[in-house]
């Protein structure tokens, strides 16, 4: 097998909240938020982080920005631990990996016309530039975006949702970057704009060879734009696969159970297809099961589960599994 | 055929906003009926018009700058819309419920879930007691599967989960027993296994209890689980309705079919490209004369933009209507 190339590698990641403190400052307990997390993205591919609602998926991206400073664990780009690097690295390593948030309406200023919010971006990423430079740079991105050159002129609030996310997009590509971290990027958009903005991700991607780390958690819509996907559940990663291998062969029980839940729009198999409906909610992270995560809710759930976190096991070609039950074949 | 009884009639219903850029035609001439025991779902983007279509049924509509134009709403055999304020508040609650999209908001946060639910049951039902309120409150609690309904009485929204306050919404809804139940995007605020559940919950009450739905979503796939007859909205109007099956299998309105073009699916080939529909929806508050979609329509002819806005027609199919000039079947025109 060729050798990958690696472009981001995290290893053991840890990202604890102080939830509560004695009246001495001692914390008494932690929010694990991301408990040992630990996986590859190779480069100009696209990793899909999927899970629920406070499964970490969001604090892992978070991690690889350094926006949070992760408790443990070592996040490499590029050989750089970023975990541990210093500011000024870290400074350096910003305009490599960007990012693209989920609500396009909070994320643009609205005093700053499209024009200058981009222009921002250029300056502070590559530095002194001519004018004329910067303004051939602003067209470029409206038109890598597929934005009409006009739209520089105009303000965040005169824009729709769809061309206000494409902004967004062209303030990520301003400084070059190698790595975007997507944080449900789509998710705020109508379905016919949603596709058309999923569409652009892929086309920039090819064009510019990006690698994306793409977080959401809409199964179909990372199954749709990932090479890799990862399924996240109360700050693990409980399963890691290949983007066709979930349709064709889930094995983690919350996986299938996620599958299971995503409603199709195909009619005959939509009508006759077995469901798994789980039990019960997503325990809160202040009091995390012991053992698996998934124990509570998990109808394969033995004893050893309820004692012991099962580790993610490589089942072959790359699929790993945490599960004790279903991991073992 | 077998008997249907109609519960609510809409016809020709319209409701515009007047506001300083103009009149904002949000439901243009829009026609619908509920089936008693039927799941209806009404689909459409953002600013179709579907939200406020639902609003306008049980007048809870802002006026101004709001106001309903026309049109007749009939249920139970008497159009609402000659009803006064004090006998349209007998309608809702009673006789027709809705569930908000959003759990986080549509509860008061300073007054316990227990106050609100007995509130809904004392007002709707004069001169019941506390003791029987609070008894039926618990009840509906439980009826909506929340564990250890006596002590969630007693708590605040905040101390519940999403998926758990969208519950006691519903418990709320069931509460009056209520002929149909309006749920406005029920489960769009919540994730994809509490949404299985929240939507199981409400189908069970559709069988036990005889109740209607209506169900207004933007998410295909959930319709096709559960809905039996769809209505799709666009721009303030109906472009398509009919059974689930027949607008899932054989969408004949060039923007149905866009729609299902456009949602990323589970059993795609890698790389394959998804269908989008080009440019975006237009401003309602200056419409064409001509067929709203077909500034985005990859079929429209010039035929289409000479035309007046195409009415609803028969496709043929018993129950299927488009408003279409063309002819699409199979993603092609034909004729």
């Amino acid at each position: 097998m060729a050798e990958k190339d690696i472009l981001l590698k995290v290893e053991n990641l840890k990202m604890y909240f102080p939830a509560e403190k004695t009246l001495g400052g001692k914390v008494t307990n932690w929010v694990k938020a991301v408990d040992d997390v630990s996986f590859e993205v190779e480069r100009g591919k696209t990793f899909g982080l999927v899970g629920e609602s406070g499964c970490g998926k969001t604090t892992t991206g978070k991690c690889i920005l350094r926006i949070n400073n992760p408790t443990e664990g070592h996040i490499y780009y590029n050989g750089l631990d970023l975990a541990t690097a210093s500011r000024s690295e870290i400074w350096n390593i910003r305009r490599e990996i960007q990012l693209i948030f989920q609500d396009p309406y909070g994320s643009l200023d609205p005093r700053q016309s499209c024009g200058d919010i981009l222009r921002e971006a250029i300056v502070l990423g590559e530095g002194r530039q001519s004018r004329k430079q910067v303004r051939e740079r602003v067209d470029e991105l409206l038109r890598i975006v597929e934005l009409l050159p006009e739209m520089a002129d105009r303000y965040p609030h005169e824009l729709s949702g769809g061309q206000r996310q494409r902004l967004g997009i062209a303030r990520a590509l301003a400084c070059d970057p190698k790595l975007i971290v997507c944080d449900e990027p789509v998710s705020a958009l109508d379905v016919s704009i949603q596709a058309q903005v999923i569409n652009l991700f892929q086309k920039i991607q090819k064009e510019l060879g990006l690698t994306y780390v793409f977080i959401a958690h809409d199964l179909a819509v990372v199954r749709h734009i990932a090479d890799t996907i990862a399924v996240m559940y109360l700050g693990h990663i409980v399963e890691i696969m290949d983007a066709e291998e979930i349709f064709r062969n889930p094995v983690h029980p919350y996986t299938q159970a996620l599958l299971s839940a995503v409603p199709i729009t195909d009619y005959d198999v939509e009508r006759s297809r077995q469901r798994i409906l789980l039990e019960g909610e997503v325990p809160s992270p202040l009091h995390a099961p012991a053992g698996c995560p998934f124990n509570p809710r998990c109808i394969y759930a033995k004893d050893i589960c309820r004692k012991e976190m099962p580790p993610l096991k490589d089942m072959g070609d790359g699929h790993c599994v945490a599960c004790h039950v279903c991991g073992r074949k | 055929m077998e008997n249907k009884e109609i519960l609510l009639d809409v016809k020709n219903l319209r409701t515009s906003f007047f506001t300083e850029s103009g009149e904002v035609k949000s439901v243009n001439d829009v026609s619908f009926h509920v089936n008693r025991q039927e799941v209806v779902a009404v689909v459409g983007e953002s600013g179709s018009g579907k939200s406020v279509t639902q609003l306008s049924v049980l007048q809870l509509i802002q006026s101004p700058p709001g106001r309903i134009l026309g049109g007749e709403i009939w249920f139970r055999g008497e159009n609402l819309l000659t009803y006064d304020r004090k006998k349209m508040r007998t309608i809702r609650g009673n006789g027709i419920s809705m569930i908000f999209q959003e759990p986080m908001t549509s509860l008061n946060p300073v007054y316990t879930v227990g106050s609100q639910l007995t509130e809904v049951l004392r007002v709707h039902h004069k001169g019941m007691s506390r003791q029987e309120a609070w008894r039926r409150g618990v009840e509906a609690l439980k009826a909506v599967g929340i564990p250890d309904p006596e002590a969630r009485m007693k708590n605040y929204p905040f101390e519940m989960s999403g998926g758990m306050r969208q519950r006691v919404l519903i418990a709320i809804a069931v509460a009056c027993s209520s002929e149909l139940i309006i749920a406005d995007e029920p489960t769009t605020a919540l994730d994809v296994t509490t949404q299985a559940q929240v939507m199981e919950l409400l189908m069970s009450l559709v069988q036990e209890n005889g109740t209607s739905l209506i169900v207004v979503t933007h998410n295909l796939g959930l319709v096709t689980r559960y809905a039996d007859r769809i209505y799709v909205m666009y721009a303030g109007r109906i472009v398509e309705s009919g059974t689930t099956e027949m607008i899932m299998k054989n969408p004949r309105h060039p923007y149905t079919l866009g729609l299902m073009e456009s949602v990323p699916k589970l059993d795609t080939e890698k790389g394959e490209q998804l269908i989008p529909i080009e440019g975006a929806p237009p401003n309602l508050a200056n419409m064409p004369s001509y067929c709203s979609f077909y500034p985005r329509c990859k079929f429209a002819c010039e035929e289409c933009k000479n035309r007046p806005h195409p009415e609803l027609r028969s496709t043929g199919e018993e129950g299927h209507y488009i408003s279409c000039h063309l002819d699409v079947r199979g993603g092609k025109v034909n004729g």
